[in-house]
């Protein structure tokens, strides 16, 4: 049976607030979709109904083709790793692991033969009759995707679970599920409010803000094509110039702005005669370079080993971010200076303003 | 001990020490101690006191063992008060669980106001209105008899009075330590059980209940004390065959005028509750320490 997770326009309302409204996309089978958004944006709201904690107030869930409506989180072929993982702290490992089993009504030795073959899986050999608060956090991670998989879910819902770990357990962790994903070909739908987790993990990401969905993309064309002026700010950093788009030709916009006559890609809502805004990434931004060219006063270089962050102001007092590879830093202005930028046309969007 | 001193000096320190130690000796040492020497000593009359006659022995204690009546009554207060608590406890835990899992704050607030407020009156009244309530002419036969669902009023009084009554009594000592438990159990250890597909009676056997383990030997702890000790509900609602084993105390004392049989039985009824109450928590895994708190 496939699992494929489609949302069709689903909103959800608490009360007075109104938490999602008409969402709608598809997760293939297999996937790995992350939804991406900052606190508070419904994603996690989005999460619990496809689990089956809440229903939503309009619209519908379907996994595999099938209606979701009025099944219960023990009824849907979807397993939930918590956010504070939830362990069962007075119960070993093993025993957390083949829960879901025993509620399935398998016998014990079955039960125990198949934790093990998930501690082996997640290389917790071993560590069967240790109690959760025994393991470290990883550990204890590790265990919580074991529990989950002991099901066999045709869907894994994350819910930020890798947010209580420090960074370099965070990155290991991530590898780790990718890894786990592709060998069980699972279903997952990961939420996060970190945009390097949902790119450097995902196949496809769903961006959301304020409970209404931005855009669905792959990690690349997120970064690369914004849809909207959200997804433009929220997913990496970037220097943002308004101003009122003159000619929309071949793909590209020009756009007049306060600091000069700039060209790039023409996104979403590009407009001859509308008002617009050209996103540039700081990786785009290159001192000396005289195409699309934009003056600025440099105030600190912060020196961050593989780049430098280069902060200034443009001369109508915009923030300005570049980031300069280690390797041209020798190029690089020093603080204090007057600098030209420049940056190329493809390297660069236009969107109107909504 | 050192840290009191520390904290409020030699002469005050020196003062609540003293309170504390004059309230254990006076008020908790001193009448186990002479209660203890009464049940062995003989009954005898005040000339013979001090005599030849006045020795220890196990007598009184060996009377009621060897008294069948008294034996019965005996054993019936303990598993009676055995089967309060679990009777408390099987009312109590749904409440306690709802209170602690799913009402909103305004509903917590009622909850516990209309929980609490019948304990403002004294428990002889509250069981009076029992008294009442379950009277062979009373307002619960009145009802049953009127929805046609019994054809001649009950006699209520008996067993089944006193169990009610002592279940309604008790029921806050229950509550309130398995509320208590229930509270910090983190919800979504109770929805990750519910994903993992198990019913809701698993999810209580296996997640809800052992979180709340100290809590309800907490709860069966109490109400177990609290019903072997009882006088007033079986007193009151009891009848000649539901006798309980304190009214037997309260005979000897006041009624057979033998004080040394009466302490000798409250002995045995002192005994036999902590040897109850600490197999219970030794069965639980939790030390006293826990349930004072």
């Amino acid at each position: 049976m496939s699992h494929s997770v489609e949302l069709a326009q689903i909103g959800m309302t608490f009360g007075t607030t109104r938490a999602v409204s008409d969402v709608s996309f598809k997760v293939e089978q297999g996937e790995f979709f992350s939804i991406l958004g900052p606190s508070g944006c419904g994603k996690t709201t989005i999460l619990r109904m496809i689990a089956g904690f809440t229903e939503p107030t309009e619209g519908r869930v379907l996994i595999g083709g099938r209606d979701m409506k009025g099944l219960g989180p023990n009824q849907r072929p979807t397993a939930m790793i918590f956010q504070s993982l939830a362990l069962f702290p007075l119960m070993p490992v093993w025993e957390n692991i083949a829960f879901g089993l025993e509620a399935r009504g398998v016998g014990k030795a079955e039960r125990r033969r198949k934790a093990d073959e998930l501690l082996r899986l997640i290389a917790l050999e071993g560590y069967g009759d240790r109690m959760p608060g025994e393991l470290s956090g990883g550990q204890r991670q590790r265990v919580a995707i074991a529990r989950a998989l002991a099901v066999e879910p045709g869907v894994l819902l994350l819910d930020e679970p890798l947010s209580a770990l420090d960074l370099k357990l965070r990155q290991h962790m991530r590898a780790e599920l990718r890894a786990l994903q592709k060998r069980t070909g699972v279903t997952f739908i990961y939420i996060t409010h970190d945009q390097s987790e949902a790119l450097a993990m995902s196949d496809r990401v769903a961006v959301m803000s304020a409970g209404l969905l931005q855009q669905v993309a792959t990690p690349r064309e997120l970064y690369d094509n914004p849809a909207t002026a959200f997804v433009a700010r929220f997913v990496g950093e970037t220097n943002a110039i308004s101003g009122r788009i003159s000619d929309v030709q071949d793909g590209r916009a020009r756009i007049d702005t306060a600091l000069g006559i700039l060209t790039g890609r023409a996104g979403q809502g590009a407009r001859t005669g509308a008002q617009g805004t050209i996103y540039i990434r700081p990786e785009a931004l290159m001192p000396g370079d005289p195409v699309n060219a934009l003056d600025a006063r440099i105030e600190r270089v912060d020196f961050e080993g593989a780049f430098a962050l280069v902060h200034g102001r443009f001369a109508d007092g915009a923030a300005l971010a570049a980031s300069v590879p280690s390797t041209r830093l020798a190029e690089a202005p020093a603080p204090g200076a007057e600098t030209r930028f420049g940056f190329a046309p493809e390297h660069a969007v236009v969107l109107g303003d909504a | 001990m050192r840290d009191l001193y520390g904290r409020f000096g030699p002469w005050l320190a020196t003062v609540f020490l003293s309170l504390v130690f004059i309230w254990l000796a006076g008020m908790v040492l001193a009448p186990n101690l002479m209660m203890i020497d009464y049940a062995l000593r003989p009954n005898l009359p005040p000339a013979a006191i001090g005599g030849p006659d006045d020795s220890y022995s196990l007598d009184n204690i060996l009377y009621l063992a060897g008294e069948p009546t008294h034996r019965a009554i005996f054993l019936k207060t303990i598993w009676a008060s055995a089967l309060v608590a679990l009777v408390t406890f099987l009312v109590c835990y749904p409440v306690a669980y709802w209170m602690a899992q799913h009402a909103t704050t305004g509903q917590l607030s009622l909850a516990l106001l209309l929980i609490i407020i019948p304990f403002f009156i004294n428990e002889v009244l509250r069981t009076l209105a029992w008294f009442i309530i379950l009277a062979y002419r009373g307002p619960l036969n009145a009802v049953l008899t009127n929805l046609g669902l019994i054809d001649a009023p009950i006699r209520w009084q008996g067993d089944g009075g006193v169990l009610a009554a002592m279940v309604y009594a008790y029921i806050l000592f229950m509550l309130l330590p398995i509320y208590n438990a229930i509270e910090s159990l983190e919800k979504a250890q109770i929805e990750a059980a519910r994903d993992l597909g198990a019913s809701s009676w698993r999810i209580h056997t296996r997640v809800v209940i052992p979180h709340a383990k100290a809590g309800i030997a907490t709860g069966f702890v109490f109400t177990f004390m609290l019903a072997a000790g009882s006088y007033v509900a079986p007193a009151l609602l009891g009848s000649p065959g539901s006798r309980w084993f304190t009214e037997i105390i309260y005979n000897w004392f006041f009624e057979g005028g033998d004080w040394n049989r009466g302490a000798a039985y409250a002995l045995v009824l002192l005994v036999l509750c902590l040897a109850v109450v600490l197999i219970t928590l030794r069965i639980a895994r939790v030390n006293l320490a826990d349930v004072a708190k």
